[in-house]
C-alpha cells in the first residue's frame, strides 16, 4: 500500500486530501501511477490531464514522472507552489 | 545551524533578528527579507488570505535549502519563518535572516532562499478578493529567479 495526498486547489477538485492505495506487482513509478489513477476516476483523468500542472513528492522530497514509488511510500500530488 | 518555524503566530521581526546574532561577535553581515500580504493581486483586492502547507515537508524543504545556502556561501547562521492559516493585508508573511562575515554572501544567500522557497517549499496561497475566493497561481517569473541560481 502507499499514501496518497492531495492538497490545495487539486485537494479541492478531487474532494479527497487522502488516501491509501494498493500498487500493482512490479516497479512502479509516479508516471505509472498517475496513468492509473487517471483511468480509475474521470476527476482524476481531469485533474491530471496533459497541459495541467502539478508537482509531486515522494516521501516528502520533490519528485518527478520517474522516480521510483514502493510499498509505504507517502506520495503527494499539488500545485505549483506559492508561498512566501 | 539553520533555524527554521512554520506557525500561524506573527513574528517580531527585529526580536527574531536580534536573536541571531546575540552574543555574537564574528557577524559583519546580517541580511533579511521579510514577505507581507498585499491588499491587491491580479487586477482585484484582496481582503484575506489563508495559507495551507504540507506539514513535515514543509519544514523539511526548508532546512534543506537552507543547507544548501550553507553549502554555497560562507555563512554564519540562516533562519526562516513562514506563516501559515489566515492572514489579512498587512500582516507578515515570512521571514528570512542571513549572517556571514561580509555583506555580499547574506545578501546573495537571502536573496537565494527566498528564490527556492517560492519554487520548493509546498505552501499554496488562497485569497479572498473582490472576484470571489480563488488560489493564488503560480508565476512563471518565480521559476526564473530560481533557476539563475543553476550553475
Amino acid at each position: 500500500m502507499v499514501t496518497l495526498l492531495y492538497f490545495a486547489g487539486l485537494r479541492e477538485s478531487l474532494g479527497c486530501s487522502r488516501e491509501e492505495l494498493a500498487l500493482p506487482s512490479g516497479n512502479s513509478t509516479v508516471s505509472s501511477l498517475v496513468e492509473r489513477l487517471r483511468s480509475r476516476d474521470p476527476r482524476w483523468t481531469q485533474a491530471f490531464a496533459p497541459g495541467n500542472s502539478w508537482r509531486v513528492a515522494v516521501n516528502q522530497r520533490m519528485a518527478d514522472l520517474a522516480t521510483p514509488v514502493k510499498p509505504g511510500d507517502e506520495i503527494a500530488f499539488f500545485p505549483p507552489v506559492t508561498g512566501g | 545551524m539553520p533555524t527554521v518555524r512554520v506557525q500561524e503566530a506573527d513574528f517580531d521581526t527585529g526580536r527574531e533578528l536580534d536573536a541571531l546574532t546575540r552574543g555574537r561577535r564574528d557577524v559583519g553581515a546580517l541580511a533579511s527579507f521579510v514577505g507581507l500580504v498585499r491588499d491587491a493581486n491580479d487586477g482585484a483586492a484582496v481582503s484575506a488570505m489563508t495559507l495551507e502547507h504540507y506539514p513535515g515537508m514543509t519544514e523539511k524543504a526548508l532546512e534543506e535549502i537552507c543547507a544548501q545556502a550553507h553549502s554555497r556561501w560562507d555563512l554564519i547562521d540562516t533562519l526562516v519563518i513562514h506563516r501559515v492559516g489566515a492572514l489579512k493585508p498587512g500582516d507578515r508573511i515570512v521571514l528570512v535572516g542571513v549572517s556571514s562575515a561580509h555583506r555580499g554572501e547574506a545578501f546573495a544567500a537571502c536573496e537565494f532562499i527566498m528564490d527556492y522557497l517560492k519554487t520548493r517549499a509546498p505552501f499554496w496561497k488562497r485569497e479572498d478578493t473582490t472576484h470571489g475566493s480563488r488560489w493564488v497561481e503560480a508565476r512563471a517569473s518565480d521559476d526564473t529567479a530560481a533557476a539563475k541560481w543553476k550553475s
